[in-house]
C-alpha cells in the first residue's frame, strides 16, 4: 500500500526507460507497446533468461481503472511473467493493448517458449502476434468464431458451434 | 480429407504444414531460435534437414486416442523412414474453459475449479490458488503454523502420488507393464490417506484460501508413517526391475535429449529442466510455505535426456519422504485455518446457536468475500515444474481474471525438439518422460 502511495508523489522508478510498480511487492513494469521486445531483450541481457509465462487480461468493463505511473489504461492487457535463474527475481511486464489494434510484437525471436502462450492469447483474447510462426488458435476448434475470454464473450447457452454436424 | 475438415477455417489450419508448403527458412527460424542463434548458425547445423523429397515422407496422426499420449494429446509426425523430421503437438481436446468458469466462481468456491486441472497434483493446484489469493488479501503472513505444515504435507504426499504415477505408465509405455500394476498400487496407499483426510481420493478442495477445510483426522500419523515404511523396500525393487536393466537402459538412455540452453529458451520447469543439469527447483531456491527449514536434495540430472528425467523422479519419491519425516516430527499444533472472520466461516457448533453465526456462514458460502482490487502472480513447484497462479481483482468477491500458468503447457512445446531426428519407437519414450497432464495442458 506505501508503495502506491509513493509513485503518487512523482517519485517514479524506472527500469530501461519504463516506469516500476510495485503490486503487493511483486515488480510490475509498465511497457509501451513499442518498447516492448526491446526491452524484454534488455531484460535478458539482465539476466531474466526464462520468460516463465505470457497471458492477457481483457478490462473491458473497467476502462478507467489506475494502471499506476499515469499509464493510460486500455481494453487488453499482455501480461508477461519473466524469470532470472541466477538472480532469483520475478518481474512482470504489463503491456498495454488497444481494442482497434490487437497486435502486438511476438516474443518469439527472444524467448521461443512464448510460442504456446502467445498462440493461447490469440485464441483466448483475438490479440494478433507479429512475426509469430504460427498464429493459429490452439485450443479452441480452428473454425471456432470469437474469442471466449473476452469480457463481452456470454458464458454458458452457446449452441454449438462444431460444423458439420446435424444440431 | 483435410480439406473437409478444415473447411470454413477462418484461423488457418492448427496442423503441421506439408513440406512443400514450408520454406526452409521456417525451419531454421524454429531451431535458430530455441539455440538462440542466427537463422544461417541455425542452416549449418545437420540436424535440421531441409533437402528431403517431399515424396519421401509421410506425416501421420499420433493420437488423440494413442494410448500413450497420456490423455488427448495429438501428435503429428512427419517421418522418413522410422526418422521423425517434425513434429506438432496438436492440444485442446480437453478445453473446458475453466479459467472463464473461474471468473464466475467466488474465491470461496475457486479450489472446486483448479483443482480440476491437474488432476494427478490436485493439491498443488489449490495451493497456488490459495497463496495468490492470501497475497491478494494481504493476510499470507498470517497463516497458522500447522495450516502451512500440513500444506505441505499434504503437498509432498501429493509430489510422492504423482511421481509414482509417473514411474508407472512410463513403465507401461516402455513395456515394462508390471511396472504399471506397482506405481498404481503405491499411488493408491497415498490416494486412500488423502480419501481419510479429505474425503476425496481426488480433487480434494482440500487447501483452501485462508488455511485447509478440516483438520488432521485422529490416527493420521501412523497412516502416513505407513506409507513410507512401506515404500523404500517397494522402490528397491523398482530399481532392480528397472533402474539397472539393460533394456530399460537402451530405450532411455540419449533419447530425447535436450540442453540446459534449449530447456530454458523453451520455459520448461520442474524435473526436465533439473535433467539439463539446472539446479532450479522453487522450492529451494524461491522457498514458500516452510521449506527452508527443512533439508532435501535438489535432484539434478546431467544429459537431459528421458533415463535423466526418470531417474530425477524417482528420486525425488525419496526426497519427498525425507521431508515428510521432518514434518512429522515438527507438525505444530494449533489452528488449521486462520481465525480471519472475514474468509473463514464459522465453526459448525456456533451456527447452531447464534443467528449471526448462521448468516455469517450464509453469506461466506453464497457471496464470498471480498478481495482488494489488485494483480498477482504466484509461482510453486509441483510435481511437473513450475504452476503458477496469475490472479486479477476489481474488489468484488469473483477474481476479474484468474490464469494458470500449467507447467504441462509449457513442457509440452519441448516435444518437438527431444524427438527431432529421433526414432518414432522413441517419441513414446519421450512424451512419457515429459510426463504431461492433458487436463492441464488444456484447462
Amino acid at each position: 500500500m506505501s508503495d502506491q502511495v509513493e509513485q503518487a508523489e512523482e517519485t517514479v522508478e524506472t527500469l530501461h526507460g519504463c516506469p516500476v510498480v510495485y503490486s503487493r511487492d511483486q515488480m510490475v513494469l509498465l511497457v509501451a507497446r513499442e518498447q516492448y521486445v526491446g526491452v524484454v531483450k534488455s531484460l535478458l541481457a539482465d539476466g531474466f533468461d526464462v520468460c516463465i509465462d505470457l497471458t492477457g487480461v481483457d478490462y473491458l468493463s473497467l476502462p478507467h481503472r489506475v494502471v499506476g505511473a499515469g499509464v493510460k489504461p486500455e481494453r487488453f492487457e499482455v501480461v508477461v511473467n519473466l524469470l532470472s535463474l541466477t538472480k532469483r527475481e520475478r518481474i512482470r511486464l504489463r503491456v498495454q493493448v488497444p481494442s482497434d489494434d490487437t497486435t502486438l510484437a511476438s516474443l518469439f525471436d527472444v524467448h521461443p517458449g512464448t510460442e504456446a502462450h502467445e498462440r493461447e492469447t490469440f485464441d483466448m483474447f483475438g490479440i494478433t502476434f507479429d512475426g509469430h510462426p504460427d498464429m493459429t488458435r490452439i485450443l479452441m476448434p480452428e473454425d471456432w468464431d470469437g474469442h471466449p475470454l473476452r469480457k463481452d464473450y456470454d458464458q454458458g447457452f452457446i449452441p454449438v458451434q462444431f460444423k458439420g454436424t446435424n444440431s | 480429407m483435410s480439406s473437409v475438415i478444415s473447411a470454413g477455417t477462418n484461423e488457418g489450419g492448427q496442423e503441421l504444414q506439408s513440406r512443400s508448403e514450408l520454406t526452409a527458412k521456417e525451419l531454421f527460424r524454429e531451431v535458430g531460435s530455441v539455440l538462440r542463434l542466427s537463422e544461417a548458425e541455425a542452416a549449418k547445423l545437420a540436424e535440421v534437414q531441409t533437402e528431403v523429397p517431399e515424396d519421401q515422407t509421410m506425416i501421420i496422426n499420433m493420437g488423440p486416442q494413442h494410448p500413450s499420449t497420456h490423455g488427448v494429446l495429438r501428435l503429428m509426425l512427419e517421418l522418413q523412414g522410422e526418422t521423425v523430421l517434425r513434429c506438432k503437438p496438436i492440444i485442446g481436446y480437453l478445453h473446458t474453459g475453466m479459467e472463464k468458469t473461474g471468473e464466475s466462481l467466488t474465491y470461496m468456491q475457486g479450489g472446486t475449479n483448479v483443482t480440476r486441472m491437474d488432476y494427478l497434483s490436485p493439491l498443488n493446484n489449490e495451493l497456488v490458488f490459495s497463496l495468490a489469493v492470501e497475497k491478494l488479501l494481504g493476510i499470507e503472513g498470517d497463516i497458522p503454523e500447522r495450516a502451512v505444515w500440513m500444506r505441505m504435507l499434504l503437498s509432498e504426499l501429493n509430489r510422492m502420488s504423482s511421481h509414482l504415477l509417473f514411474l508407472a505408465t512410463n513403465g507401461m509405455d516402455i513395456g515394462a507393464v508390471s511396472m504399471m500394476l506397482y506405481g498404481w498400487r503405491e499411488r493408491e496407499d497415498v490416494l486412500r490417506f488423502f480419501q481419510k483426510v479429505t474425503g476425496l481420493r481426488m480433487n480434494h478442495n482440500f487447501i483452501r484460501p485462508g488455511g485447509l477445510a478440516a483438520d488432521m483426522p485422529a490416527g493420521w500419523r501412523d497412516d502416513v508413517l505407513a506409507i513410507l515404511e512401506n515404500l523404500p523396500s517397494r522402490l528397491e525393487e523398482y530399481d532392480i526391475l528397472m533402474t539397472g536393466q539393460p533394456i530399460w537402459r537402451e530405450r532411455l538412455q540419449g533419447v530425447g535429449a535436450i540442453t540446459a540452453r534449449e530447456a530454458m529458451a523453451l520455459g520448461a520447469t520442474g524435473p526436465i529442466l533439473r535433467s539439463t543439469g539446472v539446479a532450479w527447483d522453487l522450492r529451494r531456491d524461491m522457498p514458500y510455505l516452510r521449506y527452508e527449514d527443512v533439508e532435501f536434495d535438489v535432484v539434478v540430472g546431467q544429459y537431459g535426456d528421458a533415463y535423466d528425467r526418470y531417474a530425477i523422479r524417482f528420486n525425488e519419491i525419496r526426497e519427498s519422504m525425507k521431508i515428510v519425516y521432518q514434518i512429522l516430527d515438527r507438525m505444530p499444533s494449533g489452528d488449521y485455518r486462520i481465525q480471519n472472520k472475514k474468509v473463514t466461516p464459522p465453526p459448525r457448533a456456533r451456527i447452531d446457536e447464534s443467528m449471526e453465526a448462521l448468516i455469517h456462514h450464509f453469506k461466506i458460502f453464497t457471496e464470498g468475500f471480498k478481495v482488494p482490487e489488485g494483480e498477482v502472480y504466484v509461482g510453486i513447484e509441483s510435481p511437473r515444474g513450475e504452476i503458477g497462479c496469475y490472479i486479477v481483482s476489481d474488489g468484488s468477491a469473483n477474481p476479474y481474471r484468474m490464469h494458470m500458468r500449467a507447467p504441462s503447457f509449457v513442457n509440452i512445446q519441448a516435444l518437438p525438439h527431444m524427438m527431432r531426428g529421433g526414432l518414432v519407437a522413441d517419441a513414446v519414450a519421450v512424451i512419457s518422460s515429459v510426463d504431461p497432464v492433458l487436463g492441464e495442458v488444456d484447462r
